[in-house]
């Protein structure tokens, strides 16, 4: 169903034209409240199976659903735009890695172990794994229950338990429901056991099918038996399934609100190798992935996916700046350069990377230009010669050293001269180019 | 009972231009293949909406001097023929599966060995008698001596339909001119900024550069380092194209191996940041998965370095293209 009008809202009220809601008539005030200036249980009068079916029209186009509890809780779904610059992604992609009940349990603990350890702190957040998801695979039950009680016993990250056979799920839900797992999952086979479970223990349900008419008719019929929190698998058969079938997920919760479709999703990362683990980890992260499950716990393969992930779920329209301060690069000693640039984080993590590269100690004066680069900032006056001196006196640079030389951006060499006169200091123009700075600092350099 | 899906298919009322670089005897060059590019009528991987006819390529990265500043890792597989711009070409071409050479002539920049456009052009037609591939030629980046190298270099290599570049807002004429008398395609550069990409084409268009021979250079940022506003930007371009916009129809460059290889994940040893894993691993897997996100956005053609990052890349578009494999 798709966003209700004014005429829809008004065939749900009295049509009394009471004046209680205090417009004076029923169609005044339904126009308000399908703009949303005016909420429906203003009108005293109202039934509540047009409370009912109002709510369910404006529920969002995408279910939000909550995985884990505390501070280690997943928030997965809520997504309200197919790309990024048309406002945000909202809930970053959930990653999660998988272990099997085939494992020792020393191979269970050392896998686990690993998988905590996967944060890291990027930009001065800290990234890292989200979930980890324990695999059915021995015939046997029992070692199931045992390997989620040992993994639920080691790390604090929420579960989702990959086990379609309810007689399994079962005596685990039992024991590990606290936690709020999601349970993995409801198939055209299983789902009236599964959303029994679903339902006993409050814990999320992923629903899975090859194609979308049966995901769409078995949803309907889970929620039908009382289970709100589901997650979509569509089940891709290779890399190219699976991205169409998540943009067709995402195109129809959000631009027909088809509400059987409405919920966030879930893609296994297949690949022979890391290397094409982290491909499709990849796609399913820029393209519409809600849970990624995978099977990799290398950093050197999860620190760049968390790193996608971390980039385009940032959101686009708040400039990415850094607090305006002094900072340093190695340990600077009163001999080091002083150097400025502006509080764009990006220009400031390039900038602060070719000095570290250059591997010469220096003072980085960040400059508060409301998170814009260097040319846009003094194209905006928000990078100007008084600005510059202003703060890199109030920040004290030159107080820490020795000589009086103050290292510019070659993209405002334009400002040399004024900052020169009005500072007192010996102003050198450095390289236009961020990659320009380690030959600079190294062969042009000098305090004296 | 059976659920009814609404089509939520979309059919773009335009489609990206077709470029073919490298021309073969028979089209007057050398080059023993051509790559075509371009031509999509939909998003990357939409295959179930429109089509993609050709599938994105890999270029791998040559300098005319051994590349002093490049890391070891990314050093090494090409150690002994470094010095040799032809027998580094080949190895890029014959062992590594490079589509393309992008031959860049670091060594004409007056801040290093300020070679002579002589010298760059010889180091050119070393490259293409090495190798059949069609080739990128780049320039040092400093526009006064890329405008004097550029005249001899574009000639020396007339009729090969090359790609050089970049053509910038502030310096155009000279490529655009070479362009046109020698057919080469150019590679429109813009900072991070969808109005300044339209503008380069615009003022190439305006001197009658025709819109088919240019491609979209929208900057490149490595994964961790600004690659999110230029995927949006190049989400954005891509869409106005496909929705019509001539101006911007173009494939898209992405210049990766340069952006990854300076960046600290990329390069730094284990013995640096012990957390962040085997470095031998990390930088060309840095290197893929920034690959991979630009494909995403509507990559054309990739310039990388290391071998396992552009093997991994190319296997990634076998598969984005449909060539099975696992989900």
């Amino acid at each position: 169903m798709a966003k209700l009008t004014g005429i829809d809202i008004y065939k749900l009220l009295p049509k009394t034209n009471c004046g209680d809601c205090n417009f004076p008539t029923c169609m005044a005030f339904a126009m308000q409240v399908a703009t949303k200036k005016a909420a429906l249980d203003q009108c005293p009068h109202v039934s509540e199976e047009a409370q009912l079916a109002l709510g369910e029209a404006q529920a969002p186009p995408m279910r939000t659903v909550k995985i884990g509890t505390g501070e280690m809780e997943l928030v997965t779904g809520g997504e309200t735009v197919l790309f990024r610059h048309e406002e945000k992604f909202h809930h970053p992609t959930g990653i999660a890695i998988k272990v099997t009940d085939t494992l020792t349990s020393e191979e269970l603990d050392a896998r686990i172990a690993q998988i905590d350890r996967l944060r890291f702190v990027r930009v001065g957040e800290e990234i890292g794994v989200d979930l980890v998801a324990v695999e059915h695979q021995e015939a046997d039950a029992t070692r199931y229950a045992e390997t989620v009680k040992r993994v639920k016993e080691q790390t604090k990250l929420p579960l989702v338990l990959l086990c379609p056979d309810p007689n399994a799920l079962a005596p685990v839900l039992e024991a590990a429901a606290d936690g709020r797992p999601l349970i993995w999952a409801a198939t055209h086979d299983n789902w009236e056991e599964m959303a029994s479970l679903a339902v006993q223990h409050k814990v999320p349900l992923a629903v899975r099918a090859e194609n979308l008419e049966t995901l769409a008719e078995l949803t309907g019929k889970i929620k039908a038996k009382g289970v709100e929190d589901l997650v979509l698998d569509p089940a891709g058969t290779d890399l190219v399934d699976g991205l169409t079938k998540l943009s067709l997920l995402r195109r129809l919760a959000l631009e027909k609100v088809f509400r059987p479709l409405g919920y966030p999703t879930l893609a296994f990362a297949g690949g022979e190798s890391p290397q094409a683990e982290a491909a499709a980890a990849t796609a399913y992260i820029c393209r519409y992935g809600g849970i990624v499950v995978m099977n990799g716990v290398e950093s050197w393969e999860v620190l760049p996916l968390l790193t996608v992930r971390q980039n385009i779920y940032t959101d686009p329209q708040v400039p990415n700046a850094i607090e305006a301060k002094l900072y340093e690069t190695g340990n600077p000693g009163p001999d080091a350069p002083v150097l400025f640039t502006t509080n764009f984080a990006l220009t400031y993590f390039t900038v602060a990377g070719e000095v570290e590269n250059s591997k010469v100690a220096a003072y980085i004066s960040v400059i508060d230009t409301e998170g814009l680069g260097v040319l846009n900032a003094y194209a905006d006056d928000k990078l100007t010669a008084e600005k510059v001196i202003k703060t890199v006196k109030e920040q004290g640079a030159m107080e820490r050293v020795n000589h009086n030389k103050l290292i510019i951006p070659g993209l405002v060499a334009v400002l040399r001269m004024e900052i020169q006169e009005d500072s007192g200091w010996e102003v050198i123009v450095g390289p236009e180019d961020a990659a320009g700075i380690p030959r600079f600092l190294k062969t042009e350099w000098s305090p004296n | 009972m059976t659920a009814t899906i609404p089509d939520v298919k979309k059919s773009w009322s335009s489609v990206i231009n077709t470029v073919t670089i490298g021309a073969t005897v028979e089209e007057g060059g050398t080059r023993t293949s051509a790559i075509t590019i371009g031509g999509e009528t939909t998003l990357p991987v939409h295959h179930f909406e429109g089509e993609v006819p050709h599938p994105p390529v890999v270029a791998v990265e040559v300098w005319d001097v051994p590349a002093e500043d490049w890391p070891d890792l990314v050093k090494e597989p090409f150690a002994e023929v470094m010095t040799d711009p032809g027998a580094w070409a080949k190895r890029c071409v014959d062992e590594y599966g490079a589509q393309l050479i992008c031959l860049r002539l670091a060594g004409c920049d007056p801040n290093g060995e300020n070679r002579s456009p002589d010298e760059a052009a010889k180091v050119a037609k070393r490259v293409l008698e090495s190798v059949g591939v069609p080739l990128i030629i780049w320039g040092c980046g400093n526009t006064d001596k890329d405008n004097e190298v550029f005249p001899v270099v574009a000639e020396a290599v007339s009729g090969e339909n090359c790609l050089l570049g970049t053509i910038t807002e502030d310096n155009y004429k000279t490529l655009t001119a070479l362009g046109t008398a020698y057919h080469h395609k150019l590679i429109a550069e813009s900072p991070v900024d969808i109005n300044m990409a339209k503008q380069v084409n615009i003022l190439a268009l305006d001197i009658g550069f025709p819109p088919e021979n240019i491609l979209i250079y929208p900057s490149t940022g490595a994964l961790g380092y600004g690659i999110e506003y230029v995927y949006s930007i190049m989400q954005r371009l891509r869409i106005a194209g496909l929705k019509g916009d001539k101006v911007v129809a173009m494939p898209i460059l992405c210049d990766i191996g340069i952006e990854v290889w300076g960046v600290k994940e990329a390069k730094a040893s284990e013995g640096e940041v012990p957390e962040w894993g085997d470095a031998r691993k990390r930088g060309p897997m840095w290197e893929a998965a920034t690959a991979y996100v630009y494909l995403l956005a509507g990559a054309d053609i990739l310039i990388m370095r290391h071998p396992e990052a552009v093997r991994a890349t190319k296997e990634t578009i076998a598969r984005l293209m449909g060539g099975g494999g696992t989900s």
